[in-house]
């Protein structure tokens, strides 16, 4: 083989050793790798959704106002909070970490004000009676269909599962930015940007928790409201 | 960026108490003992179990004191109950599947010499490492407490098979016997077990990505490195979507969801919904589980036979003193084994009522799988054809191997072709099927990696004779088990039923369930020469060298056993591939991988040698 007896001429020529092959440190790799596995995850629970939801009658409850505009404004919090984690990052990779801990702090921030907002939303459906179990009785006779069939209990199962496991995952990371911002003059410029990657990916997981729990279940007619 | 070099970042002394050197070690080596160690306990007691299992079905109502007092609700008066034997199936299942067949190969060999292949110091991240350990056995405690604690006054544990099939499994206590607390911690155990192997996995992939040491280009790694590495590249895959069902599975348990329960369910002469013992349950669906379960659960059976696979490959080649036959699409294979190894998991459903349009889609996949192990196994003759081959314990273990994949393989072919699969679905032709290939030939390569890599973890030999007794009555023996299972399936014998006796077609197979027994228990007997060789050849063992089998690869460059850093600070340095066996012109019949150039071979070339890439 040709390859064979052109690498007689290079020992060792395409790996010489010493640095990262893949230009990238372990804690690094080791927090993609974390990621990659997460998303599976999270991809079981929407997969397990999308399959539930289609096999079942489901109830499409949320107004405009308050669920809407409420889980809106969380959105708008984490699409925030990567926001100010950039320019963390950003700061920390000019040197510049008593900036970069300021933006982080930002981070926080909004990832908690996320997390309080989501809380006072899951209250006011929890009063309305939605349980992982059941639906509320106006919210059955709202969405029986016209032949008799009855909306599925799991939206609630499904609802808390998904948007819990989320937000026990804003939660985690924002335990793990104070973290970093309490350390962030001891810590390297790779181990804040790996944070924010943790904290980029649990933003990227509510982009799809978003689109497919709140705005596929819009009550679009305002069928609860009649 | 980071650019530092392994040593800056990874030198750690050697600790000096005793607790930071055997039980919460940083090493890779001890840790990779230690898995072994939870491997060695917990195929014990799998093993126990099976044995109960054989008894009974042969001799129905064998009284057994000792059980009666340890279950007296499974086994009152010592004698098993038909709600005990299931238990038991699902705790055989359970603990090999989990607790042998994923710790030992990859996260007890794989820990202990991933790093040296490679010439790493240690794994990438050593506190991980422990902690992926501790997590595990705290998940076998869990499990094995599960046996106990399975609600009133009664010891049986969960019931539900190492598939946890739903609904029975999502119901709880009203479902019946076994349904209780054991099967929460059934659940339990599992998503530990989970978090554990994904430490472990993101382990693995980092320390192979990242740690090669100077010339150990991806080409050049040995093939065992190459099995680890595609086995953590499964497990990071397929872990997280059983820990995302499992979260589901306890949440219809403990929180009354009914992700995986259908309505109108009739349970215990309960509808449901009409007792406050049964709340409503509706809209769930029991396949969605079995989509999950399978999901993770056929990647999960590569991650049992890859690792052997490497070891295999590695073993014959050095005993047959020959580089592997085909080293690059030995690379290519394990590759595809492992990416359509995602793609098939609906071949284990094809009775489950799912659409045949999606089951013939499953059944070409599965067939297709074929393609890959074909290339395997005849690169494996390849590698064995024209050899002198050295017929030691080890080879003859990775020979067994081939030999058991080979037999459990061909039934996989039948078993992937839903018209076939219908009538054979849940009998003992499966059981035959896959304990062959997925059981007993991942545990043949473990043999072979124990008796081959032994010399290196101790510093000792074990005993030749010894292992070659074990290895005769083994290999002899569980073809005798399981060659008589492919007969008792097509009779249309079904699994995990507790006793024949009430069957009149199936009495004439008596005298074999009989026979298995009878050989099961002399090959679980045998097993017990292992051990004693391990324990006595740890002490009294021939003194080994550093390279006792005249193999290539780098851990055979440093002591046995290496030193706390692997190679005494010095990183080796590789100039060519790992099985440069027999090259003409070569002073020995084997050329160790830090070996330099010399000047006749850059002259001339010869035939095997670091593939570029």
């Amino acid at each position: 083989m040709s390859t064979e007896a052109r690498a007689v001429h290079f020992p060792a020529a395409d790996w010489d050793g010493g640095v990262h092959p893949y230009r990238v440190g372990h804690r690094k790799l080791g927090m993609w790798l974390f990621i990659v596995s997460d998303s599976l995850t999270f991809s079981a629970l929407l997969m397990g959704y999308a399959y539930l939801r289609a096999s079942n009658v489901w109830p499409t409850p949320f107004p405009f106002y308050p669920s809407i505009v409420f889980s809106s404004v969380m959105t708008f919090c984490l699409l925030s909070s990567s926001l100010t984690m950039v320019f963390g990052v950003s700061a920390s990779s000019r040197g510049d970490k008593i900036l970069a801990r300021k933006w982080i702090l930002a981070t926080i921030f909004f990832g908690v004000a996320f997390i309080v907002l989501h809380l006072i939303e899951w209250n006011h459906l929890i009063s309305e009676g939605v349980r992982p179990f059941s639906l509320p009785a106006h919210w059955v006779s709202t969405f029986t269909t016209t032949d008799g069939k009855l909306p599925s209990p799991l939206f609630g199962a499904t609802f808390f599962t998904i948007t819990g496991l989320h937000m026990f995952h804003v939660a985690t990371g924002a335990i793990y930015l104070s973290v970093v911002a309490a350390r962030v003059k001891k810590l390297k410029h790779e181990d804040i940007e790996i944070s924010g990657l943790y904290w980029h990916f649990v933003d990227l997981v509510w982009m799809f928790v978003f689109p497919l729990i709140y705005i596929l279940s819009v009550d679009v007619g305002g069928h609860l409201a009649k | 960026m980071s650019v530092e070099t392994h040593e800056a970042v990874h030198r750690h002394e050697p600790p000096t108490s005793f607790i930071r050197k055997y039980i919460f070690s940083l090493d890779h080596k001890v840790i990779g003992i230690q898995y072994i160690l939870l491997a060695l306990v917990a195929v014990i007691v799998g093993m126990a179990m099976s044995v109960l299992m054989r008894m009974n079905l042969s001799w129905p109502g064998t009284n057994w004191p000792i059980l009666a007092t340890l279950f007296p609700g499974g086994a009152p008066g010592g004698v098993i109950n038909p709600e005990f034997y299931l238990s038991l199936v699902t705790m055989h299942g359970t603990i090999m599947v989990f607790f042998v067949l994923t710790t030992a190969p990859q996260g007890g060999f794989g820990n202990y010499f991933l790093p040296i292949q490679i010439g790493a110091e240690d794994m990438a991240f050593p506190v991980l490492n422990m902690l992926s350990f501790w997590v595990t056995l705290v998940g076998f405690i869990v499990i094995l407490s599960a046996i106990f604690f399975s609600g009133s006054a009664s010891t049986i544990g969960p019931i539900g098979g190492w598939t946890g099939y739903a609904p029975l499994s999502a119901l709880g206590q009203i479902a019946g016997p076994g349904q209780g607390m054991g099967m929460n911690l059934w659940i339990i155990s599992i998503a530990i077990f989970c978090v554990g192997s994904l430490l472990g996995a993101l382990n693995f992939i980092t320390t192979l990505l990242n740690m090669r040491t100077r010339g150990m280009s991806l080409m050049r790694m040995p093939l065992t490195c190459w099995a680890w590495f595609t086995t953590a590249v499964l497990a990071l895959l397929s872990f997280p979507v059983l820990l995302g069902g499992g979260i589901l599975l306890l949440l219809d348990r403990l929180a009354g969801t009914s992700f995986f329960i259908p309505g109108g369910l009739y349970v215990s002469g309960i509808l449901s919904g009409t007792n406050p013992s049964f709340p409503v349950h509706t809209g769930g669906s029991p396949i969605l589980w079995q989509h999950l379960f399978w999901f993770f659960g056929h990647p999960e059976v590569y991650i049992a036979i890859l690792p052997g696979m490497g070891a295999t490959s590695h073993i014959l080649s050095t005993f047959a003193r020959k580089p592997v036959f085909g080293y690059r699409a030995m690379v290519f294979a394990i590759f595809a084994i492992g990416l359509l190894g995602f793609f098939v998991w609906g071949h284990h459903m094809f009775i489950s009522g799912m659409s045949p349009y999606s089951a013939m889609t499953f059944s070409i996949l599965t067939l297709s799988i074929g393609v890959p192990s074909a290339v395997k196994t005849f690169n494996w003759l390849g590698t064995l054809w024209g050899a002198r081959i050295r017929f030691t314990t080890p080879m003859l273990f990775a020979i067994g191997f081939v030999s058991l994949f080979v037999a459990g393989g061909i039934t996989g072919l039948v078993l992937g072709q839903t018209s076939l699969d219908l009538p054979m679905h849940d009998t003992y032709f499966v059981l035959a099927h896959f304990h062959l290939v997925m059981g007993v030939a991942s545990i043949f390569g473990m043999f072979a990696a124990t008796y081959f890599w032994f010399p290196k973890m101790f510093g000792r030999m074990m005993s030749e004779s010894l292992g070659k007794i074990h290895f005769w009555i083994t290999f002899v023996g569980v073809y005798c088990i399981f060659v008589p299972m492919h007969v008792m399936g097509l009779v249309g014998m079904p699994r995990r039923y507790a006793q024949f006796t009430e069957y009149t077609f199936l009495t004439r197979l008596h005298p074999l369930v009989v026979f298995v027994s009878v050989v099961a228990i002399i090959t679980v007997l045998t097993q017990f020469l292992f051990y004693f060789n391990l324990i006595w050849s740890i002490f009294k063992g021939k003194k080994a060298g550093a390279n006792p089998w005249d193999a290539t690869t780098l851990e055979w460059t440093t002591a046995s056993p290496p030193p706390h850093d692997n190679f005494a600070g010095v990183l080796p340095v590789v100039y060519r591939g790992p099985y440069e066996f027999a090259v003409p012109g070569a002073p020995n019949d084997f050329v160790m991988q830090t070996e330099p150039e010399t000047e006749t071979e850059r002259v001339g070339g010869n035939g095997h040698n670091g593939h570029r890439h």
